[in-house]
């Protein structure tokens, strides 16, 4: 146990200088992300220019357009739709991930599957969903040559196109940090509950679910940020009438050439899921205390 | 009356290999019976059946007369505390004894503070599992599933997870609360000390089969296998005659003529505080220890002693 206790101390004084392994990271971070998110910030404070670009003179009008319905509603639109697809990938993401942690053999096998679809690029996943769903595509044709539906079906451009692409891009996300948890929980505990007298699904209730608590939690957060952020599934499977935020913030830098209102909109969103984060960790805390 | 819990023919055979051939065997209302026997004997599989976590290959299992074969774990009126006691980790200790209450139609919440105060647990109620000591969940274990009175109690291996000087504090514990609860225990233990220490009656199990039931004493005493006499204690065989250490005698003179006796040289000598444990080879080259009383004189290597015993003392194996 001494003995123990002076190698981990010689070690980590001599053989690892650890602020040394920080470096290449931290410096690559503080150069890539810190110092332009402190350009971003700058801009926001700033008039825009007319053909893009900004213009130094002080304001806080890109800050006060925020409140706008207009802006504020697609805020909220986006929230609601990032909320939406990250409860459809836990529905979805649970019982595959309890499926999967429970598999006797071929789990490897099962998580490589859920894996798959990332050996290939999402713009051209993005684009295949858009060939089964858009009027002339494989779904509406299939339906039209049986007789089913005479007139094709308006499943491309709306929320729910959207929705259904970004349960199709994230469901990975969801199902590996459940597996994770989900793998780790003793056998033992499952058999205590079933000699106790609780059912199967007693048993999922009261013991697995709250278990994997932590899974749950991490599974959807990355979901809904990832969702919250989504420009490519959006913007090709919405179109022009369903607007998100990452489309109103690349109009912003693009077609409106408002940059300064862009990086307005861009660091409320970051501010919102920081805030999230920190609300939930404060509150486990709360928790153990 | 029927025993509180019966089995027969139980087998089970697992892809690889038979963890158990057909035992047969009853245990009696409201005893501490234990199986023992070592690693891979079976013991645990047979208590897997019992518990309905495993399903058997062949035979059946009784409880009070009635088959609880086809019953799902659930269903069956028995209770088990396992070797990591398996408390859930996010329910607190109140709430971890009450968890299997809710699944009955008469669950009586006052046994709960009996059972705490029973096994002092008052005022680590609120304490989560990571928050007790190895002791206390033991006994969050027990109250689990003692409150929810079950025709047999299952304990397997309950004291292995304990620190030695611990297990035998908690053992006699055990044996206590086992007579004021009146509720069968089936016991699993890979040490016999324990098996004969706490035990009203014992099976002793070897590869998959019974050798042998019957009171600690009866099975140490008249073991009916060589595996059986040489599991419960170290055993000095001498012309196919089996004598425990302890009924093994050393005399520097030759004692009466109507006690069997053989020369010997002392080979070696242990003080073990309350006896001395002596190394002896017979003129025929076995090795015989003894266990005497320092009271019994000085043993030293190099002298010429004579081994002897009681007739009454042989293990009487049956023949084959």
């Amino acid at each position: 146990m001494c003995g123990g206790t002076i190698m981990m101390n010689w070690r980590s004084r001599l053989a690892e200088p650890r602020s040394l392994f920080l470096a290449p990271a931290g410096l690559f971070l503080v150069a890539l992300f810190l110092v332009p998110l402190a350009i971003l910030l700058y801009y926001t404070f700033l008039q825009r220019g007319a053909y893009g670009g900004v213009l130094p003179a002080f304001t806080l009008e890109n800050w006060q357009r925020l409140v706008d319905p207009l802006y504020a509603g697609i805020l909220y639109r986006t929230s609601l739709v990032a909320l939406v697809s990250t409860l459809i990938c836990l529905l979805l993401g649970f019982p595959l991930a309890l499926f999967i942690a429970r598999a006797e053999r071929h789990r490897n096998l099962y998580l490589h599957l859920v894996m798959l679809p990332f050996w290939t690029s999402f713009l051209v996943r993005t684009y295949a969903w858009m060939f089964l769903l858009r009027d002339t595509g494989l779904v509406n044709t299939v339906l039209q040559a049986t007789g089913i539906i005479k007139e094709p079906l308006p499943l491309l451009y709306n929320y729910g196109a959207v929705v259904l692409g970004l349960v199709y891009g994230y469901l990975p996300f969801m199902v590996l940090p459940l597996y994770a948890t989900l793998e780790r929980i003793d056998k033992s505990l499952l058999d205590a509950a079933a000699d106790l007298g609780a059912k199967p699904l007693q048993t999922l209730w009261r013991v697995t679910l709250p278990l994997s608590a932590p899974g749950i939690a991490a599974g959807c957060v990355l979901v809904f940020i990832a969702c919250l952020g989504a420009y490519l599934t959006p913007d090709l499977l919405g179109g022009g009438k369903t607007i998100l935020a990452g489309t109103l913030i690349q109009n912003q830098f693009t077609n409106a050439r408002d940059w300064p209102f862009g990086a307005a909109l861009s660091l409320s969103m970051m501010a919102l899921v920081v805030g999230m984060l920190y609300a939930g960790i404060g509150r486990r805390k709360e928790r153990l205390l | 009356m029927d025993a509180a819990l019966g089995l027969q023919g139980l087998s089970k055979r697992f892809p690889d290999h038979l963890a158990l051939d057909g035992l047969t065997l009853e245990v009696p209302e409201g005893e501490l019976f234990t199986l023992v026997g070592p690693s891979g004997c079976g013991k645990t599989t047979t208590l897997r059946l019992i518990a309905g976590f495993e399903t058997p290959t062949a035979g059946d299992i009784f409880l009070q007369g009635q088959s609880i074969r086809h019953l799902k774990p659930f269903e069956r009126n028995v209770s088990t505390v396992f070797q990591s006691y398996a408390l859930f980790p996010h329910l607190n200790v109140r709430q971890n004894i009450e968890f299997g209450l809710r699944y009955r139609k008469q669950a009586d919440h006052s046994r709960v503070s009996r059972l705490i105060e029973m096994l002092q647990l008052a005022g680590k109620e609120d304490r989560l599992p990571g928050q007790l000591s190895g002791g206390e969940r033991q006994r969050v274990a027990l109250a689990r599933s003692l409150v929810l009175e079950p025709k047999v109690l299952l304990l397997d291996e309950p004291l292995a997870a304990l620190d030695p000087i611990l297990r035998k504090q908690v053992r006699t514990e055990l044996r206590a609360l086992q007579r004021k609860v009146g509720i069968t225990f089936l016991f699993i233990t890979h040490d016999q000390e324990e098996a004969l220490s706490i035990s009203d009656r014992i099976a002793v199990l070897n590869r998959g089969r019974l050798e042998q039931t019957g009171t600690p004493r009866e099975v140490y005493l008249h073991p009916k296998t060589r595996f059986v006499a040489g599991f419960l204690g170290p055993v000095n065989w001498v012309n196919g005659v089996g004598i425990r250490p302890e009924a093994t005698r050393l005399a520097h003179q030759p004692p009466d003529s109507n006690v069997k006796s053989i020369p010997a040289k002392v080979e070696g000598s242990l003080f073990l505080g309350n006896c001395l444990h002596v190394e002896t080879k017979l003129s025929s080259g076995e090795a015989v220890v003894a266990e005497v009383s320092r009271l019994n004189g000085v043993f030293e290597r190099g002298q010429d002693v004579h081994v002897w015993w009681h007739d009454h003392d042989e293990l009487a194996l049956p023949p084959g």
